[in-house]
């Protein structure tokens, strides 16, 4: 393997640590309660302007500004949960998809609105330059963001699979009325799972924004890259789609440098339909 | 009775308004465009109904037929010189191809993959018309300037549109009434209602969902090729764009998904509120009316999920409505 293939790897490897970070909320909701956030997308978005402002308003790095994104989105998604998530997940299909449909259209163009079209950068020395290391060359910004993602996307599956509280969310999803039974309460678990799906998308976003344009409609193309990894991972499965992101972050970084930077977004949607023919349950989904 | 007879009275005033719209608003060159913009919404949102509505598959990429039909039309008059609703019938074509090809492995799935994935494709054939340089890449292509004959169907004044569109949409109705009254119609409410009960009486659910998909997406290209003769003009964004998947979703949803009437009620409200918003707000409307839209989207799903129509219609069945609440929906929340 030449030693720029390599780099390519590696770069698309943290890339794919942060795919997996704002997937994991994603798929945690969709495991939890069967329910699609449409909206997920355009909460990376919120992160990612979090960090704008805390950088541009406060002078914040990112040490002020993943913390600030992590609060605020989960606070939204909280809110989300029981204003609008909690009544429609009883109701029909449509409903479901509109509502966080809706919201998702509501939350880009008040962006819009609010910050206006122009894409916004933070500068590259908010996260220090970069070094060499065995001829390959990391960038400071992608190290911290891939470490980041790494590192919260663990927390979180062992956190579901290790923890009481995971194996109270977990009965939740299994069965909301023995779950009750067992004096576990639903709302709460499914408002908790909405508040670390929040808090992980914050953190995912404020990381994104040191390295990545930000701009209303980035949510957009950010939710697509979530939907594929969620269904290559196996929905529900936060383990999944940090192997997914990790593959689908290579994929598109060596077939950018393969074929060309237009085509790797169509190489991420043509894997998509592919899984989707395939194996449809995803890597590590239940059928 | 009484209220039944005043209902079809109140339609039938509703239907000869509709006939003689363009006259009364001759005068006005803005009210007869809104009239015809309002019927060609109502096409595509009732096109997006069949599926969306009827069989309660959500498709939210259903631009990608729209912008087939639109491309269709403008390709056949850019590289054949022919005249542009000549793309019509390919683009229809086209567009049952994909949604055939979309639909086998998605709707197979539970039904967020299908809305999924619609997003999914739509994005990709955005992305991709946009490189290509035979659809004119991110400019777009023009129709016909001025009109080289009838055929190429373009008018100055809206009328002609107005009762173009009118004949497609009766007939798009017509289809969809029929539909609805016979055995297809039957089987698509058994399969929105509960898919493994529908499956577990024999009836193959697989195929009457993509049978709706392929109808759907026909129908949804031929509103994309009326679309291009009217204005003349499509680039990615206004082929392609999610935007105008979600505008055939809430104008459905708005009026009623699944039901007849329902996509142009939603479709006569939602017209003119986005032309008003658009020329009170000048350039800077676009934004905003989507902020408004998102918010009346999120409305309608959590205080009306089943449309402006169910507050009229409460449908006139047995007068033994004891039970107050007993909607018999069960909990949509199976995934397989």
């Amino acid at each position: 393997m030449s030693l720029t293939l390599l780099q390519v790897v590696v770069s698309g490897l943290l890339l794919g640590a942060v795919y997996a970070l704002f997937s994991s909320g994603l798929t945690l909701i969709w495991g939890m309660m069967n329910v699609v956030n449409f909206a997920h997308g355009d909460f990376v978005m919120l992160g990612m302007y979090t960090a704008v402002v805390v950088w541009t308003a406060m002078g914040g790095g990112p040490w002020a500004s993943v913390p600030v994104a992590a609060i605020l989105i989960a606070t939204l998604g909280v809110a989300s949960y029981f204003l609008l998530v909690r009544h429609i997940m009883k109701g029909p299909m449509l409903a479901q998809i509109l509502g966080t449909f809706g919201l998702a259209l509501f939350l880009r163009y008040s962006a819009f609105n609010v910050f206006g079209a122009n894409f916004r950068t933070l500068p590259d020395t908010l996260v220090g330059g970069s070094f060499v290391l065995g001829g390959i060359r990391f960038e400071g910004a992608r190290v911290l963001a891939g470490a980041v993602g790494l590192i919260v996307t663990l927390a979180l599956h062992f956190m579901l699979t290790r923890t009481m509280l995971g194996a109270r969310m977990l009965a939740v999803s299994e069965d909301a009325t023995a779950a009750q039974l067992m004096g576990i309460r639903p709302q709460r678990m499914q408002a908790l799972a909405w508040a670390l799906a929040g808090g992980a998308t914050g953190i995912a976003g404020a990381v994104i924004a040191t390295f990545f344009y930000t701009s209303p409609t980035v949510g957009e193309t950010l939710a697509i890259v979530a939907f594929v990894t969620v269904s290559f991972g196996g929905f529900g499965s936060v383990l999944g789609a940090l192997v997914a992101g990790l593959i689908i972050g290579v994929v598109e970084s060596t077939s950018a440098y393969l074929i060309g930077p237009v085509y790797k977004d169509v190489i991420v949607y043509v894997l998509f339909v592919l899984v989707l023919w395939f194996r449809p349950q995803g890597l590590m989904g239940k059928t | 009775m009484s209220t039944r007879r005043a209902l079809q009275l109140v339609l039938a005033l509703i239907a000869v308004l509709v006939l003689v719209y363009p006259l009364l608003t001759s005068g006005s060159p803005v009210y007869s465009r809104l009239g015809a913009l309002v019927l060609l919404a109502a096409i595509g949102a009732s096109a997006w109904n069949i599926v969306g509505g009827y069989a309660g598959q959500v498709s939210v990429g259903h631009a990608v037929f729209f912008g087939f039909g639109a491309y269709s039309a403008v390709v056949v008059y850019t590289h054949l010189e022919w005249p542009p609703i000549a793309g019509a019938p390919i683009g229809m074509a086209l567009s049952v191809l994909l949604a055939a090809v979309i639909g086998v492995p998605t709707l197979r799935l539970s039904g967020h993959y299908f809305s999924m994935a619609t997003i999914a494709v739509a994005e990709l054939v955005r992305v991709l018309s946009s490189t290509s340089e035979f659809l004119g890449g991110a400019q777009g292509l023009s129709g016909p300037p001025v009109p080289r004959g009838a055929l190429d169907l373009s008018f100055i004044s809206a009328t002609p549109y107005y009762y173009i569109f009118l004949i497609v949409l009766a007939g798009l109705l017509g289809l969809t009434w029929w539909i609805e009254r016979g055995r297809m119609g039957f089987y698509l409410r058994a399969i929105k209602d509960s898919e493994r009960a529908a499956r577990s009486l024999g009836v193959s659910a697989g195929n009457y969902k993509l049978q709706a998909y392929m109808l759907s997406a026909a129908f949804t290209s031929l509103a994309g090729s009326l679309y291009l003769t009217m204005f003349g003009f499509v680039d990615p964004e206004s082929g392609f764009g999610i935007l105008i998947s979600v505008k055939m979703v809430v104008m459905a949803a708005l009026g009623g998904a699944g039901q007849l009437l329902g996509p142009l009620i939603g479709a006569a409200i939602l017209v003119p509120l986005e032309e008003l918003s658009n020329s009170l707000l000048g350039g800077k409307g676009a934004g905003l009316t989507f902020v408004v839209y998102g918010a009346i989207i999120v409305i309608i799903a959590r205080f009306l999920p089943s449309g402006l129509l169910s507050l009229v219609e409460r449908r006139p069945t047995a007068p033994n409505s004891a039970a107050p609440k007993s909607t018999g929906k069960p909990v949509s929340g199976h995934a397989d």
